[in-house]
């Protein structure tokens, strides 16, 4: 196996009973993923409640309430890998109250896999599902209509689906859309390109996750590095490392190079990155989303939350912010509540002033002042903080445009916030050193 | 591809060593535990990664079962001693005899009885989290798991309640009396374990490697365990001297023993990538019931 392949991070969607686990199940199974004490298992499982019939949605639905009442209750996660790629797979569920766990198996994917019964056509969770997909930006969206053995392989069925969804996807920020009929159950159009359908020229799903391009999804333009942890040796033994001063994170945007010129934020200090200390050794350039240690010329002030961006293209800054918001907890969200926020390394106090709108997820269409969010209602805010953020809108990088929402006592991940593009860059006095 | 490209391994290693940082960050008393197994090598070298060169910003735990293979506990030692950390290690014999740990009757295992022992540790040195080797790919109920899972006052874990977990922001709050487990390799399947010991280059215990070893089977069924002073042999069981090596570690009295020719890591990755049965499928504490690794998790095991 080479050591020296990508990994692909993708999630699965659709309603229930659409197929989701057994269209992993089947992934795994036909690219021989699963090993013999996991299908073991599941013979064991299928004597005892499936009849005899092996269930491959028992291979992801991991914990006891979800094997006896037949649903997935939270993100899973898989793995598995073919010669050219290696996989993370988060299977979430479809149900309407469990959007909150798509966001979370999705935030970070590269490519979302919506699923949909052939014989249902879209239906609402459809559209929403797609819409958070979109919502979040992930680069790439596969509409899997499944359960085509259903409707006799029908070419006609599939072209109606595809249309329905034409019919809203130019409403919604995805770029890369790619559609496939398959049987998750039979296996067609899976891995191997299946006989039923030759009027269907396109790869199987498992061959375009091997081949989309995903080398350009991380953002590599306007540097960004969240300071994380100021590294300073405390008695160290070789005496080189008496003054060492470096600041650890990951790159959240961007390309740095030694001697780049720096803007620290929120202090507006100007400087040079001196070195980019790794432990196997020095860099001479670093990117996104690299973790290293940056060492500046000059002593500055610098510490955890702070944000060192490269000048030729600087973030926003404010207290004000608006997002839009996906509510995740069962107490509803109302204007005037306070919360932490946390966004790259940093936490701070917010106030939610106002809720603008709610968004429709039928229609897309924003609902103007509603009184509250409930959980899993996707609306736009507007946030005021205790201190000024360097951030960036969530368009423009995925990293430096999100923060989360934590209600203080309970400590619950409440609610999980995509930044607008803020209306002008930073402008900051420079303290300009002598560079 | 572009060289501003990462590999697997690199894209794993980067989000771990973030997540490393944000818990060195994030809590005032974290812990990370170390056992000397080849997944607990890795979060050490990870360690290294995250915080040199600085001193590692977190002592070293280990619960002592008292089962444990010999080869483990000398590597564990020399190993943190190298790094210049601080090892802590409880033993689940001192907490029997402390009255924390119980077993019940006739119970031989010690995989139990480290529950309340690690728990015991957590409040005796005021941990707030306690950093794990844990992976999702070995079980279906660690696959539901985060990377920052939240434990109650009695250190449980509640999977139908947990945080979510969005982006790479981790909501590291805790209350008094409350914890953190943290798992930086959970997205590392076993191949990409020893794929990075293969390109670290790090030592792993000699137990990985195959050796001769007196085996029993018990009954003359299933899996070949170690002979060893905690098991008692019956006349119905199987011993034989085999060539065998472990592909996890456990205790010595229910790590299987797998028949392997493997001397290197090589050897080892090659084997891997042609077995036929999980990792996990070695271990008889995770064979008791379909639900056995969730129950566990429940009260507060690794």
């Amino acid at each position: 196996m080479s050591s020296s392949i990508e990994i692909l991070r993708f999630n699965t969607c659709g309603s229930v009973d659409d197929g989701k686990s057994t269209l992993i199940g089947r992934l795994l199974y036909d690219s021989k993923s699963l090993m013999e004490d996991q299908l073991e298992a599941l013979e064991r499982s299928a004597d005892i409640t499936g009849g005899g019939q092996i269930n491959l949605a028992n291979l992801t639905d991991g914990l006891r309430a979800e094997r006896e009442q037949g649903i997935t209750i939270d993100v899973a996660y898989r793995y598995f890998a073919t010669p050219r790629r290696k996989f993370i797979v988060a299977d979430t569920p479809g149900h309407v109250q469990y959007t909150r766990n798509m966001v979370t198996g999705a935030s970070s994917a590269n490519l979302s896999v919506v699923l949909v019964d052939a014989r249902q056509g879209v239906i609402e969770q459809s559209r929403r599902h797609t819409y958070i997909a979109s919502l979040l930006r992930i680069p790439h969206l596969v509409i899997a209509i499944n359960k085509m053995d259903l409707v006799d392989w029908s070419e006609a069925r599939f072209l109606e689906i595809r249309s329905a969804f034409e019919s809203f996807l130019p409403r919604l920020d995805i770029k890369d859309v790619k559609f496939i009929p398959l049987s998750a159950l039979n296996g067609d159009n899976v891995v191997d390109a299946s006989s039923q359908t030759p009027w269907y020229v396109g790869p199987s799903l498992l061959g375009h996750l091997e081949t989309v391009h995903i080398a350009s999804d991380w953002n590599l333009h306007g540097f960004r590095f969240p300071v994380q942890w100021v590294n300073r040796p405390n008695n160290p033994r070789d005496p080189r490392l008496h003054d060492f001063r470096g600041l650890s994170g990951q790159i959240a945007g961007g390309i740095v190079r030694v001697g780049q010129p720096v803007l620290i934020l929120p202090s507006g200090q100007r400087t040079r990155v001196k070195e980019i200390w790794t432990y196997d050794g020095p860099l001479q350039e670093a990117f996104c989303p690299q973790s290293v240690t940056l060492v500046l010329e000059h002593d500055v002030d610098v510490s955890r939350g702070d944000m060192i961006v490269g000048l030729d293209s600087l973030p926003g800054a404010g207290t004000e912010l608006q997002a839009r918001v996906c509510w995740m907890h069962p107490k509803a969200l109302q204007p005037g509540r306070k919360y932490f926020l946390k966004h790259t390394t940093q936490t701070v106090q917010a106030v939610v002033s106002a809720i603008d709108s709610r968004i429709n997820i039928h229609t897309f269409e924003s609902e103007p002042n509603p009184t509250e969010l409930a959980m899993n209602d996707i609306g736009q805010i507007r946030i005021r903080i205790a201190k000024p953020l360097p951030y960036d809108g969530y368009a423009t990088n995925r990293l430096t445009g999100a923060c989360i929402l934590i209600e203080p006592g309970t400590n619950a991940t409440v609610g999980a916030c995509m930044l607008e593009a803020p209306q002008e860059p930073v402008r900051v006095e420079y303290t300009d050193f002598a560079i | 591809m572009s060289s501003y490209h990462l590999d697997h391994l690199q894209y794993l290693e980067t989000e771990a060593i973030h997540v490393m940082r944000e818990v060195a960050a994030e809590f005032e008393r974290p812990a990370l535990m170390f056992s000397g197994g080849k997944d607990s090598i890795c979060l050490l070298r990870l360690a290294e990664k995250a915080f040199r060169p600085s001193d590692i910003p977190m002592p070293f735990l280990n619960v002592d079962t008292g089962h444990h293979f010999p080869e483990l506990n000398e590597f564990r030692d020399r190993r943190a001693a190298e790094l210049g950390g601080r090892l802590i290690v409880r033993k689940v014999e001192d907490a029997i005899k402390a009255g924390i740990a119980v077993p019940s009757p006739g119970e031989v295992s010690r995989n139990r009885l480290q529950i309340p022992t690690l728990l015991a540790a957590i409040e005796e040195f005021q941990f707030d989290c306690a950093i794990g080797g844990a992976r999702r790919d070995e079980e279906k109920a660690r696959a539901k798991e985060r990377f920052f899972s939240f434990r109650d006052a009695f250190g449980q874990w509640d999977p139908k309640n947990q945080r979510p977990e969005i982006w790479n922001l981790y909501n590291a709050r805790v209350n008094a009396g409350e914890h953190m487990r943290v798992f930086p390799l959970s997205n590392w399947t076993e191949m990409d374990v020893w794929e990075y010991i293969r390109r670290e280059k790090l030592e792993v215990p000699s137990i990985y490697f195959s050796h001769r070893r007196q085996c029993v089977r018990i009954g003359g069924r299933g899996q070949w365990l170690p002979v060893s002073e905690f098991l008692t042999v019956r006349p119905k069981d199987e011993v034989q001297e085999l060539i065998v090596r472990v592909r996890t570690i456990g205790d010595i009295i229910s790590t299987g023993m797998v028949e392997s020719p493997a001397e290197s890591v090589d050897d080892i990755i090659r084997e891997i990538a042609a077995a036929r049965v999980t990792e996990r499928g070695s271990r008889a504490d995770d064979k008791a019931s379909e639900a056995a690794m969730e129950d566990r998790k429940k009260q507060g095991y690794f």
